[in-house]
């Protein structure tokens, strides 16, 4: 089986299922979810096969992989490969997809072919998001970077909110303009490197003796649209429009999946093209970073709309995210790409767990709630895990992300992560004050009866907050997949970790 | 995911003394296991184990003391030196350089722990079947009270800092969780929030603090950190040792993050019998012991600690005094107690291990106290303020009884069990040479004295005098489910400190773990006049109690009072400080922000989608959902970037 394309495949699926899914008869359009669900599990089920063809030993940066020609009197090829990070942001996106659409199982109640299309659209969506963490081209990489953002648009603008077009059109400026920024660097790259066929490979493109100034240029050109992807301060706005007006599914595939493209980026492309770019540009990084989190926690604490809320703690993690990309250290790596998963989770289970609630009250505004426990007391229950996993509980998955990030910061940057480190202060405000709003108080009277959490919304929950727990107690699994991606980064980086600075002689660790 | 390697596998992380565990040690995760499966099974379960929930919720906490106890039997078979036991779990964070194996320390200092949060604990879940019997919630809270005790024993039980840092959140969830127990009731819920805040910001001390450890000596275990301590700077341990005082003050309600400890009394009475008792504000005063590594190369450091004691104990004592809310004035005796086992931590080898007796007795006193003041409240419509109460005594036996030893054991009468504790940390507080011995030695007799005065108060103010109640009770004494309890509290509260104190024992027991009692230290002033000092004082407390609370009637309602007074009511201003200088700036800055993300940052890029707004109306016509017109237009943006790019080469 060592020659299956499972890439390739894994990618096909959705994208078959999407073409199922928009195709099915007029008479069979009530089917359509049941037929996506189906193509995302069957998705999901390869991936795990795939993930289990993945050596962790390996000395290749890249595994499974797929290499064919696609364009190459420029260079392009159609080159797929996974390392640990990539495979991990994979089999997250897959976790995620059904998790969705059966979160999603509603949410176009007029049926027919505007059903089918929301559903069709998802799955297309998972195709490029496949693509875009297997890409080991750099130009592949990119068409599938601003591919993704067509089914991202029309999910917010058909499907979203009032403000949906307003939301839409602003996502997608700001993706486009960071988008275009990016192909400058990519043909600029393309430029300093060996060329040839394969010249787009991004083996090829590691490791090239870049003037200082061009190399400097390029980085900022990648980053750019990188910090526009993940969101970082000041580039985050179009991120609480896109998350309140998106369908709570997109948001969570955008969210959750989508703008780790730009924290995978960073890792994948400016660190490991850019290594002496990305040490120069570390102190602004990390100065932007870090005003993410505490910028980021302090808008979200003074939200009054639910999703909005949700989006702004997603600046505060991303900023903790890139902190410990930039801070250069195993540690701190292994703790920003474990971030990555278990925030993909978190978000998923903060936002489909607000959108129950925004579902049952028909409004997004906080105030509106209130002595919601006495209401949906189960909802009440899940929606504080989901809370506490954001603020990052010991014994919940992000805690051991963000204990590993902080310390892997402070080993090489003390200020900076004393500083990042008041965020878990702030966070345990924006997230319990949210939950006081939103559940406590006397139980209000309602117009008409609510139900508490149905079977359909155990199923969705359940696996999210099983990750939660078995994450958090037993992180190993993940970071046996994301370590050595982490380690063979910084060795393109070249630096090691610091040594421990007062250790007792003669003493072993 | 607990794979038992009881032999060699981790030799690396293990503390000098420790062995492997072996025999019935090796189950110790069992301590953990049990009351967490209790809460598990009680949470997801839901409604079908509301029946037999409650019990089963008892009967895990009881088999966690059964377990403790056969562990701790277990280790008095053993001699001195081989009694301190590590079991290594699994491999829990391999997070790239930072690698750290789950593990529990089973020693002296946590079986100590562990019998007493067991024991205690257990028999504040017995008495909560009565006291919460007719609560429409009991599942839940039983399953939090079973959550509580599984934090606290991991957070006792764990070997390393990372691995209790899960307790140490884990207690601060369960207190968050029982706080607002009765959240319908919007203060109960701020209360809540604001325990788990306050929690926070110390909790930020000990992140910084397993920061600095890791990127000082490339390890976060006990072991590995007093291995490394050794030859490490005092600037990196003074700095490691406040950071962690930080984090001891919030779960501990000291000076200056004591401020959630009043509000909490918002939980129902058993919770704040377990917060104050048999967990959460105990567990700053195990943090401190069980660095001692590091606070033995800080003296400045160890410094701080007897201060923020000193501070704390006669800041609680002093606010104390004031307050009519039974709980509250005995939320503010906590304090002020634990404020004691801070300065005795702080002392170094001559404190900890009277810090930690006292704490252990502590636990029996003020854990019957508090479920006294359940059965008081249970007699009296759930009423709290002691000016409606007065001459429950006859009313209420039982209860009257059994607070009346509690009461004198926190007073340190002899032969009670605070006696034992207490005078040991005002005798060890006299050591020392220059101001020191003066100043702290002096605090800590000052607010036995006080202590004295307030808790006398609150008893002849409950219990005797003249009767005051509302015209709608009719005080009753509680059912045996809660009064058995309270009896075996009461037992401890009188006999404990004899007990342990009869040639030395307890000391001697810890001896191992925070080492011994230097030869040769003798406090500034001769103990007997020590004694004698502290026993006036206390006897001048209850007599000014007797004359004002006893002899004289109580008013109904609260005089003015002098300003201290009334400065101690309010809890010496503590809120509106905080209120001042945190929250209302918090609240403006957060609401500039917004209004500034919404249009100063956002301002530039709204003008642009503004501008688009026409264009984006033009190109709705284009959203005509054919799909294959969407195709189309992808295609042709695909073909005009590769066009482009083609071009360009």
């Amino acid at each position: 089986m060592s020659n299956f394309p499972w890439l390739t495949v894994i990618g096909l699926i959705p994208l078959i299922g999407a073409i199922v899914v928009a195709a099915l008869p007029a008479s069979m359009a009530d089917q359509a979810k049941k037929v996506a669900l189906g193509f995302s599990l069957l998705t999901l089920v390869f991936g795990v096969a795939a993930a289990l063809q993945f050596k962790t030993g390996s000395t290749q940066q890249f595994q499974l992989v797929e290499q064919h020609e696609w364009i190459p009197q420029f260079g392009v090829s159609y080159a797929l490969g996974v390392d640990g990070l990539a495979l991990v942001m994979i089999l997250m996106a897959l976790v995620l997809l059904p998790i969705c659409i059966l979160a999603a199982w509603d949410d176009v109640p007029e049926g027919g072919k505007r059903e089918k299309n929301y559903f069709a659209l998802t799955l297309v969506l998972a195709t490029f998001m496949v693509g875009v963490f297997a890409a080991t081209d750099v130009f592949l990489f990119y068409v599938f970077f601003e591919a993704m953002l067509i089914p991202v648009y029309f999910l917010i603008g058909s499907y979203g909110g009032p403000r949906r077009q307003y939301a839409a059109v602003k996502f997608l400026l700001f993706s486009l303009a960071g988008g275009l920024v990016m192909l400058i660097g990519v043909i600029a790259l393309y430029k300093y490197g060996p060329g040839g066929a394969d010249g787009f490979l991004v083996t090829k493109l590691t490791g090239l003796d870049l003037p200082v100034a061009a190399g400097r240029w390029i980085f900022l050109a990648f980053f750019i649209a990188f910090a526009v992807k993940a969101p970082m301060w000041p580039v985050h706005t179009w991120l609480p429009d896109a998350a309140t007006e998106a369908r709570p599914a997109t948001a969570v595939l955008l969210v959750g999946v989508l703008d780790k493209v730009g924290t995978y980026g960073m890792i994948r492309f400016c660190l490991q093209l850019f290594p002496e770019a990305s040490q120069w540009a570390t102190p602004v990084v990390l100065a932007l970073a870090v005003i993410s989190i505490i910028y980021g926690a302090l808008l979200a604490i003074g939200q009054t709309d639910v999703m909005r809320l949700i989006a702004y703690t997603s600046v505060s993690h991303f900023g903790f995210i890139v902190l410990g990309i930039f801070a250069f250290t195993t540690t701190g790596g292994a703790g920003s790409t474990l971030y990555m998963l278990n925030h993909g989770f978190t978000t998923a289970a903060l936002f489909l767990v607000a959108a129950m609630l925004v579902a049952r009250r028909g409004s997004k505004r906080i105030p509106d709630f209130g002595g919601w426990q006495r209401v949906t007391p189960g909802l009440a229950g899940v929606f504080l895990v989901a809370g506490l996993a954001g603020l990052a509980l010991p014994g919940l998955s992000p805690f051991v992300s963000e204990i590993m990030v902080l310390v892997g910061t402070f080993q090489r940057y003390k200020l900076p992560a004393v500083i990042a480190t008041t965020g878990i202060i702030l966070a345990a405000l924006y997230i319990l004050l949210m939950y006081k709003r939103m559940m406590t108080g006397p139980k209000p009277q309602l117009d008409r009866p609510v139900r508490d959490i149905t079977l359909r919304e155990k199923i969705v929950v359940a696996p999210l907050i099983a990750a939660f727990l078995v994450f958090g107690f037993y992180p190993k699994p993940a970071l046996d997949l994301l370590n050595p991606a982490v380690k063979a980064t910084l060795q393109h980086v070249g630096v090691t970790d610091p040594a421990p600075t007062s250790v007792a002689e003669g003493s072993s660790k | 995911m607990t794979t038992l390697q009881p032999l060699a596998a981790a030799v690396t992380s293990e503390p000098a003394a420790a062995h492997a565990a072996t025999g019935i040690t090796a189950y110790a995760w069992l301590l953990v296991a049990l009351p967490a499966l209790g809460a598990a099974v009680l949470l997801l379960g839901g409604r079908r184990t509301d029946k037999w929930g409650p019990l089963f919720a008892v009967a895990m906490s009881w088999s966690a003391f059964v377990v403790g106890f056969i562990v701790w039997i277990a280790m008095l078979g053993r001699d001195g030196e081989s009694r301190a036991m590590h079991l290594d779990l699994y491999n829990w964070v391999p997070a790239g350089s930072f690698q750290l194996n789950a593990g529990m320390l089973v020693d002296q200092l946590s079986v100590t722990f562990v019998l007493l949060i067991t024991f205690v604990g257990s028999l504040i879940h017995v008495y909560s079947l009565g006291y919460m019997e007719h609560d429409p919630d009991k599942r839940r809270f039983f399953a939090y009270l079973n959550l509580f005790v599984a934090a606290m024993l991991l957070l006792v039980l764990a070997d390393s800092y990372l691995l209790l840092y899960v307790g140490w959140e884990g207690v601060g969830l369960a207190s968050y969780l029982l706080i607002g127990f009765w959240n319908y009731n919007p203060a109960y819920a701020t209360a809540a929030n604001k325990a788990f805040v306050v929690n926070r910001v110390g909790d930020f001390g000990l992140s910084v603090a397993i920061m600095i450890m890791f990127a000082a000596f490339g390890t976060v275990t006990f072991a590995g950190v007093q291995e490394a301590s050794g030859g490490a700077g005092s600037g990196v341990l003074t700095a490691i040792g406040l950071m962690l005082l930080l984090g001891a003050c919030g779960k501990s309600a000291q000076f200056p993050l004591q401020s959630w400890l009043g509000d909490a009394m918002a939980g129902p009475t058993p919770v704040s019998a377990l917060i104050h008792a048999a967990t959460m504000v105990t567990a700053g005063v195990y943090l401190i012991v069980r660095s001692n590594f590091i606070f033995e190369g800080a003296p400045n450091a160890q410094l701080v600690v007897v201060i923020v004691g000193a501070i704390t104990l006669l800041f609680g004592a002093i606010v104390g005094c004031a307050k009519d809310d039974i709980k509250k004035a005995l939320a503010a005796s906590t304090m002020s107690q634990i404020g004691y086992m801070m300065l005795a931590a702080g002392l170094g080898p001559v404190g900890y291990a009277f810090a930690i007796f006292h704490l252990v007795t502590h636990g029996f006193f003020k854990a019957g106290m508090f479920l006294g003041a359940g059965s008081v409240m249970h007699g009296m419509n759930d009423q709290v303020d002691m000016r409606r109460f007065g001459g429950l005594s006859g009313a209420m036996k039982i209860t009257w009884a059994t607070f009346g030893l509690g009461w004198l054991a926190i007073l340190g009468v002899p032969p009670f069990s605070g006696f034992w504790s207490k005078d040991k940390i005002i005798e060890a507080a006299f050591i020392g040479e220059g101001w020191r011995p003066w100043v702290f030695g002096g605090a800590a007799l000052i607010g036995a004295g006080i202590t004295a005065f307030y808790m006398s108060r609150l008893f002849f103010m409950t219990f005797h005098g003249k009767k005051r109640w509302t015209d709608d009770v009719h005080p009753h004494e509680s059912p045996l489910l809660m009064t058995v309890p309270m009896m075996v509290l009461a037992v401890g509260s009188a006999l404990l400190g004899l007990v342990l104190s009869i040639g030395g024992t307890f000391s001697s027991w810890l001896e191992p773990v925070v080492g011994g009692h230097a030869e040769g230290e003798h406090p500034v002033l001769p103990v007997p006049v020590l004694i004698t000092l502290t026993l006036l004082l206390v006897a001048g407390g209850v007599a000014l109690a007797w004359l004002r609370y006893w002899r004289d009637s109580v008013p109904e309602t609260a005089p003015t009072g002098s300003l201290l007074t009334r400065a101690a009511r309010r809890d010496l201003y503590q809120d509106d400080v905080n209120e001042a200088v945190f929250m209302r700036p918090g609240i403006h800055l957060t609401r500039a922000l917004v209004f500034a993300d919404n249009r100063g940052i956002d301002g530039g890029v709204g003008g642009l989608a503004a501008l688009i707004g026409g264009t984006s109306s033009r190109l709705r016509k284009l959203q005509n959902g054919f799909a294959r017109s969407y195709a189309l237009t992808m295609l042709a943006g695909v073909v005009a970037i590769l066009g482009a790019v083609w071009v360009i080469q």
